[in-house]
């Protein structure tokens, strides 16, 4: 995108509003949603990845140690993770 | 030189896509637009056009079908009528809004329940806030004609938007009529070839109407709106383009014997020509009556609207659909509101008949000039009155 959102105005806008830049969506932060966060204690973690597996934003990742954390950019903190994850190793806590 | 042929209304107008040179038609029959597509179909399947027929399962999937093709750059015709329009109804935003110029007849018919397939404009009103251009035709040379101007109009790198071109079931689909089918040669000068600037293409990917949070939706019915209006201008320049090819002249609001007329009766559609023939009539027997026929009715010609009832005292309006616990009459509930801010302007009175094939004849016609002037003398406006229901 060229401009932020909140600067295009009506005449910015392709014809038919198309998408032009191919995978643009990449951008859109969709952890503006987000009232939770999921909270990984990796003591109880035993790296199975069902958190991983059932994301649904797909913004579950692994990191060098195996363990999985949330990217918060993506993450929407709907808690699917957490009801999941089989060691209660993940918790969701209140955004401030 | 074109040539003089009796022709169904129907058959002609699968003639003239087949002049029009389409590339792709998906359509589902549904009376009375059958034989438009009956017609198309065998003119591929006999070699006679060169184009993708699609037989899909319904409207949905024709009009759905004719969005994919449009987006590829393909010429797309469809025609449709009542039910099948209402079929239709959420995949004619969304060409209209990815700006995809598909042509589309509408046989104008009822809508159920009880079920009728005959004509009338409740089909046209329900999408009417679809963001298509409308056009009205009267008789077999006007559906013709504009249909060749709607593939030009649509296809306009300023426009790119779809067309609907109407014509009432039966009273006008199912007529056999006199009219002049133009040459091959004259149509390939006259619509140019088609070329869409965003085609689908897997080696430049791109993205269609896709998802817009409120951040930016606004914006993006904003640019629709602003398109559609601005479409007037080369609506216009296409029919004075098409009047000096083809001699034949069209505009937004059409009058007959309506300038020094004191009450106007206006009319859209087939039913025109009785209208033009009861004013004939009164005309004879010195009365002060003029006709004037809406064919643009989106975008809404509010300027000419304006214009051409300026002089008038009286404005009898005669839908053809009901907007039911509202106004009555679409059309005429549009001009009120036009001629709301006008400091001078004509008593509007609101008629609604010729529902779900009901003819009205030319002593009807004369009922409805006789009673709208009757109503605006003695201050008896309603919202509307039915013409033409048994009590």
């Amino acid at each position: 995108m060229t401009k932020p959102e909140n600067e295009i105005t009506w005449k910015d806008l392709e014809i038919g509003s198309i998408v032009t830049e191919p995978g643009n969506a990449s951008q859109y932060q969709t952890g503006d949603w987000r009232s939770q966060r999921p909270i990984f204690d990796n003591k109880k973690c035993i790296k199975c990845g069902i958190c991983y597996i059932f994301c649904p934003e797909g913004c579950i990742e692994q990191n060098v140690e195996g363990y999985f954390e949330a990217n918060l950019f993506y993450c929407k903190g709907c808690g699917i993770c957490t009801r999941e994850c089989w060691t209660q190793a993940i918790t969701m806590v209140e955004e401030e | 030189m074109a040539k003089r042929v009796g022709i169904e209304v129907s058959l002609a107008i699968a003639e003239t896509a087949k002049l029009a040179n389409v590339d792709v038609v998906a359509a589902y029959p549904i009376t009375p637009q059958t034989h438009i597509v009956e017609h198309l179909a065998q003119l591929v399947a006999d070699g006679e056009l060169d184009a993708a027929y699609i037989p899909v399962e319904s409207e949905h999937s024709a009009m759905s079908a004719c969005l994919g093709a449009s987006a590829v750059g393909a010429r797309t015709f469809t025609a449709t009528a009542g039910q099948g329009l209402e079929l239709m109804h959420e995949v004619l935003y969304i060409a209209s809004s990815m700006r995809l110029p598909v042509v589309m007849v509408v046989v104008n018919r009822a809508l159920s329940a009880p079920l009728s397939v005959w004509g009338d404009h409740s089909d046209v009103m329900a999408v009417r806030d679809t963001g298509w251009i409308q056009i009205f035709t009267e008789n077999g040379q006007e559906v013709v004609d504009n249909l060749l101007g709607a593939f030009r109009i649509a296809e306009d790198q300023r426009v790119l938007l779809p067309v609907m071109i109407h014509l009432d079931g039966f009273h006008l689909s199912h007529m056999v009529e006199p009219l002049f089918l133009p040459e091959q040669s004259e149509v390939d000068q006259f619509i140019p070839p088609y070329y869409y600037p965003f085609p689908l293409n897997p080696d430049k990917p791109i993205t269609m109407g896709a998802f817009a949070p409120p951040i930016i939706y606004s914006e993006t019915k904003k640019a629709q709106e602003v398109n559609l209006e601005a479409s007037k201008a080369v609506i216009l320049q296409c029919w004075k383009d098409f009047g000096s090819f083809f001699k034949r002249y069209y505009s937004p609001v059409e009058s007959y014997l309506s300038e020094d007329a004191r009450v106007l009766l206006l009319t859209m559609g087939s039913f025109s020509e009785t209208a033009m023939t009861a004013i004939d009539k009164m005309r004879k027997e010195g009365r002060d009556v003029g006709l004037l026929k809406l064919r643009l009715w989106r975008p809404f010609p509010f300027g000419e609207i304006r214009q051409a009832v300026k002089n008038a005292e009286v404005l009898i309006v005669l839908d053809r659909a009901l907007s039911f616990g509202g106004p009555g009459g679409p059309v005429c509930s549009e001009i009120r509101s036009a001629l709301y801010d006008e400091e001078k302007k004509p008593k509007v009175i609101s008629f609604v008949g010729g529902l779900g094939g009901r003819d009205i004849t030319v002593a009807g016609f004369e009922y409805i000039v006789n009673r709208g002037i009757e109503i605006s003398q003695t201050g008896s406006e309603q919202e509307f009155e039915m013409f033409g229901v048994r009590e």
